[in-house]
């Protein structure tokens, strides 16, 4: 299996204010790859670097050093508006547009690829499907008009509507009650297994880490401090990972 | 009753005055979208000009009306006797609230919804006509709305550099010591005012997301 993502030595550190004088590194030495149907899961406490990780993989921070390589191709190689479209990205709560409706929010990126509306409108039926809404019920509905989790189904239905081979969730259950939470949870678990998407999944809970990722790598500090399968991390000796596990039992 | 005989014996003037007024406006607060909001957006792009720009701004309002428009009188291509200065001053009063409420519309907007915008593969122009203005459009119409409301009131005082409107029948009451006169001409500034102030007020609610 040839990997969709690929990152060797990913570094970025904030610019610095005076001359000559390097600012907060945030991201340190990172590499990882994640292939076709892969989930890796990023854990890690706030601050320690994996949302961070996840900006500089469809390049809303600039990286500072490393290497990204998308389907084969250097990140580098595109203009981040396109990069940015062959990935799809899902974040806590405020994704959706709130001026749009559900049906404009997950036909957005289709429309700014310039599809045809009617192949827009049935893209995003058989996406609002998936998702498990009813698209005569939510299609014509604001997002201030849906529930946590009904925004987050629109938002991973928004995420794969140009059918992109890499997704990144950033805590995407993190703002929800812990039944939806469950909830979603279990059906993305589903989701994962028909859709053979790469994804990387940032998530500072670590049960939502072992039940979803199938590698989880564990960053503290701006480092990849631990890389392997669920089983691996529960034999590890690291005292981050240590804390982690810790913490969930 | 008297003001309503003075209407009827004068309507074809009173309705070309009332004309003239809402010319005057609507040509002033075009001008001064057209100039203000990309203004606005301008600043949004570049905060270290907001300062400068708002505080220049700022001291145009500063102006006492009257004064402006007798500063504009002597000024070549710009000024005058008539409408062209008119409108000039108006445009330079309803700069500022326009300018001002474009940025901070913007400016306000959540930088999480600007940066979802970013992530899904938006270009600078696209994040702007698809997410910044729609978001931004109650408060910037909200600006355009004091604009107006006080463009109508400042064109009152038009009618000194021989630019018409309303104002004709309250300098003229004044120089008279006519209070009916006066009134003639304050009255339908004051309703105009309040339409203004309805009817964009209206276009603003149609614009609020939540």
């Amino acid at each position: 299996m040839t990997a969709v993502l690929e990152v060797r030595g990913l570094r970025y550190e904030l610019p610095g204010r005076g001359k000559g004088e390097g600012g907060r590194v945030l991201v340190e030495d990172v590499s990882l790859s994640v292939a076709a149907g892969e989930t890796l899961v990023l854990l890690g406490r706030s601050g320690s670097g994996k949302t961070t990780t996840l900006k500089l993989i469809n390049r809303l921070l600039e990286p500072s050093g490393g290497e990204i390589i998308i389907a084969g191709r250097p990140a580098t190689g595109v203009a981040p508006h396109r990069l940015r479209r062959g990935i799809g990205y899902v974040i806590q709560e405020v994704g959706l547009l709130p001026h749009l409706t559900v049906e404009q929010n997950v036909g957005l990126v289709p429309r700014l690829e310039g599809w045809p509306a009617a192949r827009i409108a049935a893209r995003v039926r058989e996406l609002l499907v998936l998702v498990g809404l009813a698209p005569d019920q939510f299609a014509g509905r604001r997002p201030h008009e849906l529930s946590g989790g009904q925004r987050q189904r629109v938002g991973v239905a928004r995420a794969l509507a140009v059918d992109p081979p890499l997704l990144l969730l950033d805590e995407p259950f993190g703002a929800l009650d812990p039944i939806t939470r469950a909830e979603l949870q279990r059906e993305f678990q589903g989701l994962e297994g028909r859709l053979g998407k790469a994804m990387v999944f940032v998530t500072h809970d670590v049960r939502e880490g072992l039940l979803l990722g199938g590698r989880v790598g564990v960053m503290q500090a701006g480092r990849l401090v631990f890389l392997g399968t669920a089983d691996e991390l529960r034999r590890s000796g690291h005292p981050e990972v240590q804390a982690f596990l810790g913490a969930a039992a | 009753m008297s003001l309503v005989r003075f209407y009827l014996n004068n309507a074809q003037e009173v309705l070309g005055l009332l004309g003239q007024h809402v010319l005057l406006v609507l040509v002033s607060t075009t001008i001064a979208v057209a100039i203000g909001v990309p203004v606005g957006i301008l600043l949004t792009r570049r905060p270290s000009w907001r300062r400068a720009v708002l505080g220049l701004a700022n001291v145009f309002q500063t102006i006492p009306s009257l004064a402006l428009f007798g500063f504009l009188i002597p000024l070549p291509l710009l000024g005058g006797i008539g409408a062209r200065t008119a409108i000039v001053a108006l445009v330079v009063y309803a700069l500022l609230p326009i300018v001002r409420n474009t940025y901070t519309g913007i400016a306000g907007i959540d930088p999480a919804v600007r940066e979802a915008g970013r992530g899904m593969g938006m270009t600078d122009g696209e994040l702007l006509r698809l997410v910044e203005l729609p978001l931004a459009a109650s408060v910037i119409l909200a600006g355009i709305r004091v604009a107006t409301v006080v463009g109508v009131g400042t064109a009152t005082i038009a009618a000194a550099i021989g630019a018409g409107g309303l104002g004709v029948y309250i300098f003229r009451g004044v120089a008279v010591v006519d209070d009916r006169l006066i009134l003639a001409g304050a009255l339908p500034a004051a309703l105009l005012a309040l339409a203004a102030d309805g009817l964009l007020g209206l276009v603003e609610r149609r614009f609020a997301w939540r």
